[in-house]
């Protein structure tokens, strides 16, 4: 599919859409229907609905609709209200670039016109500093070698300046010209990729001829850009409004759900199914009560003759009295927390990094909690890891080293005198570090120049080339300017043959304007330069250099030439020039055409760049690994590179502490032998306190993944580390969906543009607002200045999250359950009818502010300081390993909410008996002994009180009366005087003192006996913490070690587990038992090694 | 070597530049929130303050439980069944029962004898118990119309009030529901030595029920004249505010065993005066075998006879004497030191991750 764009011909603009670009989801008509429609797509808000409309049948409901309609409608109307703002903040957005003012040229006029009325064909003058408006394809600037420099920093997130070109069939115009010009554009149907752009354009007689010009991204000015350093550029749409490149590749991102979600969805479910058996059972009961008792009853005066629908009656009055065991609540109080715990991220002092002046930035608000249950961080290693700032550091030029002693290549007197002597090996390696890049040189006003480059490491070649006094002084068009020594130099580019990251190695061809000779000058990765050497060059010692480099943790590059012949040059300039305006395939078939031109190369020399470790990194990757998180390292660099880097950041051990495996060969057979060995080594060896890590590079790996992936699985499950060299973007995500599909959470860090893929795919996906530009940040779901913030974001804000929102969720539930059993109960006493203790003021207050006001708090609890946690990595397991939001955690909530239930009814049925039973007060004395037990819960399960706690818990309990004391003066109200007459009678007090103690007490107990005999590991910090203060090491705890498991084991086994309504299960202490049992630790050494195999699949221990 | 004279020359001009970073810094602003530093209280759960959160819990509740329970033991009451004992001797199949009970020619008067076991002193409450009544029953509960017992304008607001809304030719029925049309209607009368005992049937419901809630100017209209008759009826020439035994009744009650006030004796009751109580047995329990109770009570602070509240309050406040007592033994023979790391797992296996 292609479209054709006539240029400058008004006739065609039709067929295509104007530019007016909308990035709004909803109309003004179509909002509302919309909205509710996406809203009703989650299965809470269908059942919620469900049961509101059930409200509205008189007969069946127990309370008055407006109670569920109410809370339902405010919940409905805030995500719409969030909805419409983002909206109309777009819309307002959309609405100021479309009505920007814009240049265009119409049949041959220009004319000022609205952004939104460009129509493709159109030629757009755009001035310096100004946005582009919609895709165009340059041709024309005010630069006399038709260059233009825009800044790509909206599409891409890079941020150094790019070179775009006319394309030569246009070179030379003036803009009278241009305003008449009239062609055709052949291009691609609209895509969302902003690396290709495969065209073909002819331009109509009288201009030159009609010779098509292929047409590259080189050509563009895509919108968002801006222009820079060019007084003008004027171009022609080719694809406007929504269809741009930009709005193509805009899209909302998938949702992303977090394990705690998960699970809260999945206690959801149960809960509904709970609750559909209660209503059955209920239900049941109720009809045969009814023709039992009932009818008996005179009173109740039931009809002799039934409607049909009457068996129904009875369920459907239980199923909306119990409707409320599902909290309305939880979603809005989620929301809230989650919102807020994005901001303490974006507020965190500590995680700013003063050096580039970047905050840390949460951009997905949801998924705080995952960062607390991370198991596996794929790291990214270049711009990660390293600072990614390049300098050059040695060299080996024709065998000779340079820069070996003093470790500083540009500082040995050899070099520089061997660059004084003109020698020419030496002259030729300076020559390709100088031309062989993308680097623009722009002088600036005080004489100096500066180098514009997209890569750092030609950054740092063209530097150190300057260094050596072979400065890159100029580049117009294809001409650039060299001064050597004094001495202007000048070369013709003929050809680039571009660097991808399959081919890994970049060309140019150039023409020596002195000799007239052409040369091609080639640098790239040892491997792919080394098989196009000639035929008899010596490369064993650049395989010894390389190899002694890349242990120095420096990264190499391998510079080569050749020269070229005339005619093979001209035969091959044809082929090449074809391939670059096929369009289809066009990358495969370039790199193809350039294999054929880089052959019998002249290897020259190696480069060595070193890339310094960021601060902090060996330290974060040593606490993170402590805490039990498990590393990858996925990198493009080499594998002694990758090595070297991993050892210096404590990535993994040198031995003997640690054993590195290697998967390696170059066939299927060899590939999977290798593989089957390591496995076997990390079986075996597992029992032993060893770190064992495997190497894999790209090409074993790719192998691998079509062919072992099975037992590749297995190895990832068995082992903590990994390298993976020489991957690919595309193997990195992949290997992040292995380790998914194990059911793994994982965090995947990386700040360039190849870890993009890697990073969305992941759970977390985390960016490093580097040097490589921001690409990686904005896909990310947080965004980071440094990697040593890593273990604050993990063990600080994902831990502290997690277990905020395992708290507030379970105690969400616990609430609602408790009303809803005190609703159970009362029906038993009520003849199964299906009658209300509360009233419908009541219960809607109840769940939407007496109970989830103070539990919001809860996002400022904190069970240990900071610097404990920091200190006690290992803490983060109860996290990981979903110790504080699971089934059995659940499970004791559920009975608490039981045993508070029967507390607070029983108590209040017996004390307020016979001349006192009256309805309205009876249950409100059922309510307040429930507050008061909410307020008291509270108080026991947060960790720490700040004012805001204190106001909050306490302040509720006061607002309680206070609005109950407000509602009992309105006469017309059910409750009239109810809280007055209570509140003078001693009895209502003494009977909430009851409640609270009969309810409180053994739970009080039950607590501190854990706390104190069988205490987890948080219990032991919390108190290690406060009894001692906060200064105490890992190393003087080290030093009091001694066996006290018998002791433990013992009590553990006298407390009372089953029926303790605050039981916490933990299933055992040790972080292996609850992670897997065929991690490799010393845990392990009671276990068989057979037992281990066996147990290959390790969500299932963990999920006991 | 660009880079390195960029930073280094970012570095040497970096007091110069202070001023103007500290204008463009995008460093998040500083509070004790945004940093969740608030200061803190972080109480844990040490032996001491758990024992002694018992211990006082133990002694606070331990004379509350007695002061209860006194309180419950001064009241006297005195409880006579009289549902069975009202019956003529030859009525005892249940159908018979109720065939006697709902004949309205028969007369139903019935002279029963109690001893009083205690002093009693004034005031000395009436009330009637009913068992194995359900006035919260769904159906029940919420068969009536408060706005038309309040206002009488309202006298067609008869919603909710199925199936006692309106007679059989539509007109409404004030009060309406099945609540008011099950009204109570056994009548009781007190002599002691053939004098009689004048019983103060006045203000025996809420104060703010007979202002607000029933209407002076409501007046009973077309109650208890369809096929059906319920319970009692209703002097239509008296206002639903004075309307007392309706406005006790219509206060439902939230349990099948309730007692509802019926008066108020203003005279003292000696031990053992027998009083003799003539009732008038109408009330239908018997379709549904409730009991029908009258029960003469004094009062306290806490209200009638309950044992409830301060039995409760005694085996609380014993079970937390002994839990602290528990607590301390356990305390002193396992002590346990404090947040000792050397319980924490990874610690007791030094080797392990």
């Amino acid at each position: 599919m292609k479209r054709f764009v006539y240029i400058n011909d008004d006739s065609y603009q039709d067929v295509y859409r104007d530019n007016r670009i909308s990035n709004t989801k909803y109309t003004l008509l179509n909002f509302l229907p919309k909205n509710l429609w996406e809203q009703f797509g989650r299965f809470m808000n269908q059942y919620f609905l469900l049961i509101a409309c059930l409200q509205l049948w008189s007969l069946i409901t127990p309370v008055n609709p407006a109670s569920t309609w109410g809370p339902l409608i405010f919940i409905f109307a805030v995500s719409a209200t969030k909805e419409a703002w983002d909206d109309y903040n777009r819309y307002v957005s959309d609405r100021q670039a479309n009505c920007k003012d814009v240049w265009v040229v119409k049949n041959g006029v220009r004319r000022n016109i609205q952004a939104q009325d460009i129509r493709v064909g159109n030629i757009v003058w755009l001035r310096e500093n100004e946005e582009v408006p919609c895709d165009l394809v340059v041709i024309g600037t005010s630069d006399p070698q038709g260059i233009c420099n825009v800044e790509t920093t909206a599409l891409d997130g890079e941020t150094d300046l790019k070179t775009r070109v006319v394309p030569p069939t246009c070179a030379g115009l003036d803009s009278e010209q241009l305003c008449k010009i009239k062609g055709v554009i052949e291009c691609p149907n609209p895509d969302k990729d902003i690396r290709r752009f495969d065209a073909n354009m002819r331009l109509f007689p009288p201009f030159i001829d009609n010779d098509t010009c292929p047409l590259s991204i080189n050509n563009t000015l895509l919108q968002s850009c801006y222009l820079r350093n060019t007084e003008w550029a004027c171009g022609v749409a080719v694809y406007t409004g929504n269809e741009t490149k930009l709005g193509m590749s805009r899209g909302i991102p998938e949702p992303k759900l977090t394990a705690v979600d998960a699970i809260i969805d999945k206690l959801t479910g149960a809960i509904f199914l709970f609750q559909i058996s209660v209503v059955v059972v209920l239900g049941f009961a109720g009809n045969i009560w009814k023709d039992t008792e009932s009818r008996k009853q005179w009173y109740i005066a039931y009809a002799d003759e039934d409607p049909w629908y009457e068996f129904m009656i009875i369920p459907l009055r239980f199923e909306l009295l119990c409707s409320i065991m599902i909290p309305i609540s939880i979603k809005v109080s989620l929301d809230f927390v989650k919102s807020l715990y994005a901001k303490f991220i974006d507020w965190d002092e500590e995680m700013f990094d003063q050096e580039t002046n970047t905050p840390s930035h949460a951009a997905n608000t949801a998924i705080s909690e995952d960062l607390g249950q991370v198991e596996y961080i794929l790291t990214d290693k270049t711009g990660t890891l390293t600072e990614n700032k390049m300098i050059f550091r040695r060299c080996c030029i024709n065998g000779i080293f340079y820069g070996n002693e003093s470790g500083d290549a540009l500082k040995d007197t050899q070099l520089l005198n061997a660059v004084t002597s003109n020698e020419s090996s030496v002259i030729r390696f300076l020559l390709i570090m100088t031309l062989c890049n993308t680097v623009v040189p722009v002088e600036s006003q005080t004489g100096g120049i500066t180098y514009k480059s997209q890569s750092q490491d030609e950054d740092a070649l063209v530097n150190a080339a300057a260094c050596l006094h072979m400065v890159l002084v100029s580049k117009k068009g294809s001409i650039v300017g060299i001064n050597f020594n004094g001495q202007r130099m000048l070369y013709e580019i003929l050809d680039i043959l571009e660097f991808t990251s399959d081919r890994k190695r970049m060309s140019v061809v150039v023409k020596d304007c002195q000799t007239g000779g052409i040369l091609l000058l080639t640098k790239g990765a040892d491997e792919t330069i080394f098989p196009c050497s000639y035929r008899g060059q010596q490369i064993r010692v650049y395989v010894d250099v390389v190899e002694q480099y890349a242990q120095l943790g420096l990264r190499t590059l391998c510079l080569g030439w050749r020269e070229l012949r005339e005619d093979e040059y001209l035969k091959w300039s044809k082929l090449f020039k074809e391939a670059s305006s096929s369009l289809i395939d066009r990358e495969w078939k370039v790199a193809d055409v350039c294999q054929r031109l880089e052959r019998d190369l002249e290897i020259l020399g190696i480069t060595a760049i070193e890339d310094r470790l960021q601060s902090g990194v060996p330290k974060t990757i040593e606490t993170l690994r402590r805490s039990g998180i498990n590393f990858w390292m996925l990198t493009g660099d080499k594998q002694s590179t990758a090595i070297q880097i991993a050892l210096l950041c404590n990535f993994i051990c040198s031995e003997p502490k640690g054993q590195l495996l290697h998967i390696n060969g170059n066939t299927e057979d060899e590939v999977g032998r290798s593989l089957e060995r390591v496995l076997l080594t990390m079986k075996i060896t597992s029992s032993e306190p060893k770190d064992l890590a495997f190497v894999v590079d790209g090409w074993a790996l790719e192998i691998i993944l079509t062919h072992y992936k099975e037992a590749f699985t297995e190895l990832a499950v068995v082992s903590r580390t990994a390298i993976c060299c020489r991957v690919t973007p595309s193997q990195k995500a992949q290997l992040v969906q292995l380790l998914k599909s194990c059911d793994y959470r994982t965090l995947a860090i990386g700040d360039g543009g190849n870890d993009v893929r890697m990073i969305q795919q992941a759970d977390i996906g985390v960016g490093i607002s580097g040097r490589e530009g921001l690409q990686a940040a904005r896909a990310a779901d947080y965004s980071i200045g440094k990697f040593r913030f890593l273990k604050r974001l993990i063990l600080v804000h994902g831990r502290y999250s997690y277990n905020r929102t395992s708290f507030l969720s379970q105690y969400s539930f616990y609430k609602s359950l408790l009303i809803c059993f005190i609703q159970i109960l009362f029906s038993f006493l009520s003849g199964i009818a299906g009658t209300s203790l509360f009233n419908s003021v009541s219960l809607m207050a109840y769940n939407v502010f007496y109970t989830s006001i103070p539990v919001l708090t809860s996002v400022l609890d904190k069970d240990l300081s900071e610097k404990t946690v920091m200190q006690n990595p290992q803490i983060l397991i109860y996290c990981q390993a979903g110790r504080l939001l699971n089934p059995s955690t659940f499970a004791g909530w559920f009975g608490r909410s039981l045993y508070h239930a029967l507390v607070v009814f029983l108590i209040t049925i017996h004390a307020y008996a016979n001349e006192k039973s009256e309805m309205e007060e009876l249950s409100m004395v059922a309510l307040s002994g429930a507050i008061w037990l909410q307020a008291f819960v509270v108080t026991l399960e947060m960790n720490s009180f700040t004012f805001v706690q204190v106001l909050a818990i306490w302040g509720n309990f006061l607002a309680f009366y206070a609005i109950n004391f407000i509602i009992s003066s309105i006469p017309s109200a059910g409750m009239y005087t109810i809280m007055f007459r209570l509140s003078r009678d001693p009895a209502y007090w003494i009977t909430m003192l009851l409640i609270t103690g009969v309810g409180m007490g053994p739970i009080l107990a039950l607590k501190y006996f854990r706390y104190t005999y069988h205490p987890s590991a948080i219990n032991i910090l919390q108190k290690a913490e406060r009894s001692r203060g906060p200064i105490y090491t890992l190393a003087n705890l080290e030093s009091q070690l001694r066996p006290m498991e018998k002791d433990a084991t013992q009590l553990a086994i006298n407390s009372p587990q089953t029926w303790n309504p605050v039981y916490e299960p933990l299933l055992s202490d040790s972080p292996s038992a609850t992670r897997r049992s065929s991690l490799p630790s010393a845990f392990d050494i009671f276990h068989s090694a057979q037992s281990r195999l066996s147990s290959s699949h390790p969500r299932n221990i963990k999920d006991n | 070597m660009n880079h390195s004279n960029s930073s280094a020359a970012a570095t040497a001009s970096g007091s110069a530049d202070a001023a103007n970073l500290r204008r463009n810094s995008r460093r998040p602003k500083y509070s004790k929130f945004t940093q969740q530093e608030l200061p803190a209280c972080k109480p844990i759960l040490t032996p001491k303050w758990v024992i002694s959160v018992f211990t006082i819990v133990g002694v606070i509740f331990i004379p509350i439980g007695v002061a209860s329970l006194l309180a419950s033991r001064d009241v006297v009451e005195v409880v006579d069944r009289y549902d069975s004992a009202c019956l003529p001797a030859n009525v005892s199949h249940k159908d018979d029962k109720v065939a006697y009970i709902t004949d309205r020619d028969t007369d139903k008067s019935c002279t029963r004898t109690v001893k009083i076991t205690k002093d009693m002193n004034q005031p000395i409450y009436v009330y009637y118990q009913l068992d194995n009544f359900y006035q919260n029953h769904r159906r029940y509960v919420k068969s009536r119309n408060d706005q038309q017992l309040r206002d009488k304008n309202e006298a067609n607001e008869t919603s909710n009030c199925d199936p006692e809304k309106t007679t059989a030719d539509g007109k409404p029925i004030v009060p309406c529901g099945l609540i008011a049309w099950s009204l109570f209607n056994d009548t009781y009368s007190f002599s002691r030595d053939g004098k009689n005992i004048t019983v103060n049937r006045k203000h025996i419901s809420w104060k703010s029920d007979r202002d607000h809630k029933f209407g002076s100017d409501v007046y009973p209209k077309n109650f208890q004249n369809g096929t059906l008759i319920g319970g009692g009826k209703l002097d239509s020439n008296l206002p639903l505010s004075e309307q007392e035994d309706l406005i006790v009744w219509m206060r439902t009650a939230a349990l099948p065993t309730f007692r509802k006030l019926w008066g108020k004796i203003e005279v003292d009751l000696k031990e053992n005066d027998t009083i003799t109580i003539n009732l008038e047995n109408n009330y239908n329990t018997y379709s549904f075998s409730g009991k029908k109770k009258l029960v003469l009570s004094t009062a306290s602070w806490l209200g009638g006879k309950n044992d409830f509240l301060g039995l409760a309050y005694l085996s609380i406040g014993g079970f937390c004497f002994v839990l602290a007592l528990l607590f301390t033994l356990l305390y002193l023979i396992k002590p346990r030191k404090l947040g000792d790391p050397s319980y924490l797992s990874w610690n007791r296996n030094p080797a392990g991750q």
